[in-house]
């Protein structure tokens, strides 16, 4: 919808049936695209497409870094020794657990920022802005760390600070169970990347047209009409693009649950067990199995996203 | 916007006045690496400390006499990140790699694939005369000491003397862990152990397996597949058993399932403390926190030490070792400076300097008679004697997979059950060793 109303208002007219005999101008525009985007895309090859595959093919081996001689092409092995050990399937539902409640979560805090900052007065709008991003600018390692001595039942005051809360005293030591200390991991990561979310969202938020609204209030509908009739389904490209990024960010955690817990006691991600079986254990071959299981993950959860929700990604691109 | 063809050509002029300058500097550059003359470089890739290992290298630059000139380069402060570190470097026949800080655990890894350059005799005969005899087995791969024994660690019992006293224990005589059980939970005592998921469990489990005398791998130096464990046994039951009973009566504190080696101290220091097994860091560290005033003064008059607690009445202990040792890389281009460098590095002399600068203990005995080593640390003969009778963690090529296996089916410490945890844990690492599972 948005995408037509700007079309409609866009200043060039869309040569959209002209498919088999491209206009000069839409030639060249075309042969341009190709030379900015060229080396960027020849450069990403290189850098991504050579891994992805030696990872692929170094997964066929049974390969340890400290016993080069003992290299054997063991086939798809690898791959039914992750398949049927609980310990993959376990830490697939971690992190699957955690996607879920961050970005639901987040999405919620999200949406109620990006509404506080869009409506906020023009004096403070700046300030506002600047504020809700500072998390999102912080190292997340930093922000891991900072987060885990806070919790820490020997250096942490969040035990002193919130004794009077059930359940919470000065001998909870959160880092020692695995729901306790999931919570504190989800909590930081919620603090840490609902800025993103939110930006996101206020993006879509300013795409709504104001016209929009102020017809329909006009026409008398209540605040929660208008968020529902108008504003949400305006968003939904944006709302979608914001979900999906971070959904396969949140897939990829690490370096929270690799500074708090290290995977103990039930934390463990599936990024730190593909970090921990190829670079602690240095078995390259098991270690990229896994890392090719956890890239088919992601793969399926974009393909999820943009089939089946039918996120448009180039829909934030107007008069196509 | 379309672009007009025209547009193009004054950028391309530029770019190539960019490539010309690019290219003049990099022949530059390239010009100035191989033109360095002077002596050698060593590169000796340490481990984070106090600045010891910086100043002895600035002490052998200085006695070489222009051979040579010794570079530190620091690792990461873990002790598994560090080996990390230098097994892809080796790997990949990086040949700057020419002194190594090691950890000995992590030394046949390295010696069994060649990634170590060999000791030439006369050095391994010099630099192992009088040194104890753990540290010497933590150097050794295959009956042939691989790299060469700098500093040794142990740890021993610190105790608060008001809690022992007070238990009515003679701390003159070896003690048990089980009177260290009964007397922390009489007087509601927390005992300072390491139960988190770490490289210290291991530490722990495998002194406490040793101490009842048995191995937790019985014959390290076999392929991955035939490696045979040594849980299933009285020795790994007794171990068991001491763990599980701090677990699960709480004497650990709240703490104990992430406990490492300074919580434990910090806990010890503080009114709930009474016995604490730890190596010798803790010294310097509470007599630093006494002079800044954090801590109570009368707590150092209050702290005592002796040998690791035994397993069985009577029986010897087996106090953890830890330790560094040099080792030098297979590739590095400068082996026999690089053995130079190592015997003045490990001189009895520097070894005191780094005991009383560093607290790292010597892994040479004749180093423990330096002036001044008694006054800094007036456990200094406790020290040596548990560094003789300490045993070092397995020595195997799969030490990773081993040690992990362990600290993965022991931690938590509540959870470790006598009857089962040493079978499940010996399965659970047979499993991952021959590759049927993950860890």
């Amino acid at each position: 919808m948005s995408t037509s109303v700007e079309a409609k208002r866009g200043a060039a007219p869309a040569p959209k049936p002209a498919k088999p005999r491209l206009s000069d101008r839409a030639r060249a525009e075309r042969r341009l695209g190709l030379w900015l985007a060229g080396p960027a895309f020849i450069i990403m090859l290189a850098v991504t497409a050579y891994p992805i595959l030696l990872a692929l093919w170094d997964s066929l081996f049974k390969y340890r870094l400290t016993a080069p001689d003992d290299r054997a092409f063991i086939g798809l092995g690898n791959y039914g020794v992750i398949l049927t050990d609980s310990v993959f399937w376990r830490d697939l539902g971690v992190t699957l657990l955690i996607t879920v409640i961050t970005v639901a979560v987040e999405l919620v805090l999200g949406f109620a920022l990006a509404l506080v900052m869009n409506s906020a007065l023009k004096a403070v709008r700046g300030w506002l802005r600047t504020a809700i991003l500072v998390p999102y600018g912080i190292i997340t390692v930093v922000s891991a760390f900072a987060w885990f001595y806070a919790f820490d039942i020997n250096s942490g005051y969040i035990n002193h600070w919130f004794d009077w809360v059930p359940g919470i005293s000065p001998d909870l030591n959160w880092f020692a169970d695995g729901p306790t200390a999931l919570f504190v991991i989800i909590a930081s990561e919620i603090w840490k990347t609902t800025p993103f979310i939110s930006l996101l969202l206020l993006a879509g938020l300013a795409q709504v047209p104001g016209e929009l609204t102020e017809a329909a209030e006009v026409d008398g509908a209540t605040w929660w009409q208008r968020m529902g009739r108008v504003i949400l389904p305006n968003m939904k490209a944006a709302i979608m693009v914001a979900v999906l990024f971070r959904a396969l960010d949140a897939f990829r955690i690490f370096d929270n649950v690799y500074i708090m817990t290290n995977g103990a006691y039930g934390t463990e991600v599936l990024s730190l067990l593909a970090y921990r079986t190829s670079i602690s254990r240095l078995e390259i071959g098991m270690g990229s199995a896994i890392s090719v299981l956890l890239f088919l993950c992601v793969i399926i959860i974009c393909f999820i996203a943009i089939k089946l929700f039918k996120v448009d990604l180039t829909g934030a691109r107007g008069g196509n | 916007m379309p672009m007009d063809a025209r547009h193009y050509g004054r950028p391309r002029k530029r770019a190539r006045a960019a490539a010309g300058i690019a290219l003049a500097i990099g022949a530059t550059l390239l010009t100035g690496c191989s033109s360095e003359e002077g002596p050698p470089t060593l590169t000796w890739y340490i481990n984070p400390d106090d600045g010891g290992q910086a100043t002895i290298a600035q002490i052998c630059t200085d006695q070489a006499d222009g051979a040579y000139t010794i570079e530190t380069s620091l690792l990461p402060s873990d002790a598994g990140a560090q080996r990390e570190q230098l097994a892809r470097r080796l790997a990949a026949g990086d040949d700057t790699m020419d002194i190594m800080s090691l950890d000995p655990p992590f030394v046949p890894e390295l010696a069994e694939p060649g990634y170590l350059a060999p000791v030439p005799e006369d050095v391994a005969e010099r630099t192992t005369q009088n040194v104890v005899e753990g540290a010497l087995t933590g150097a050794t791969w295959k009956d042939k000491v691989v790299a060469v024994p700098f500093w040794a660690n142990t740890q021993i019992l610190w105790y608060r003397k008001s809690v022992a006293e007070a238990a009515g224990l003679d701390m003159s005589q070896p003690v048990t862990w089980q009177q260290l059980i009964d007397a922390a939970a009489g007087q509601g005592k927390f005992l300072g152990v390491q139960g988190a998921r770490a490289e210290s469990m291991t530490v722990w489990v495998n002194a406490l397996v040793e101490s009842a005398g048995g191995a937790i791998v019985e014959n390290p130096d076999a392929p991955a597949d035939e490696i045979r464990l040594g849980l299933e046994s009285e020795a790994g039951t007794q171990a068991a058993e001491i763990v599980s009973a701090i677990g699960k009566e709480g004497l650990g504190g709240p703490g104990l399932p992430t406990q490492t080696e300074n919580t434990s101290m910090i806990q010890f220091q503080g009114d709930q403390g009474s016995f604490m097994v730890n190596y010798p860091f803790v010294w310097p560290a509470t007599n630093a926190a006494v002079e800044a005033g954090t801590l109570p003064a009368g707590l150092i008059e209050d702290i005592g030490w002796t040998l690791y607690p035994q397993v069985n009445a009577g029986e010897d202990t087996a106090p953890p070792l830890g330790g560094i040792n040099l080792g030098v890389g297979a590739d590095s281009k400068h082996q026999d400076l690089s053995y130079q460098a190592i015997e003045c590095i490990v001189s009895p002399e520097n070894q005191s300097l780094y005991f009383t600068t560093n607290g790292n203990p010597p892994a040479n005995t004749d180093a423990y008679n330096a002036p001044g080593i008694s006054d800094t640390f007036p456990m200094a003969e406790t020290i040596r004697e548990s560094l003789e009778l300490s045993k070092p963690r397995p020595q195997t090529p799969y030490y990773n997979e081993v040690s992990t296996g362990i600290q993965q089916t022991w931690t938590p410490p509540s959870a470790v059950d006598p009857a089962t945890t040493p079978a499940t844990s010996s399965e659970f690492i047979l499993a991952v060793l021959k590759g049927e599972k993950l860890l």
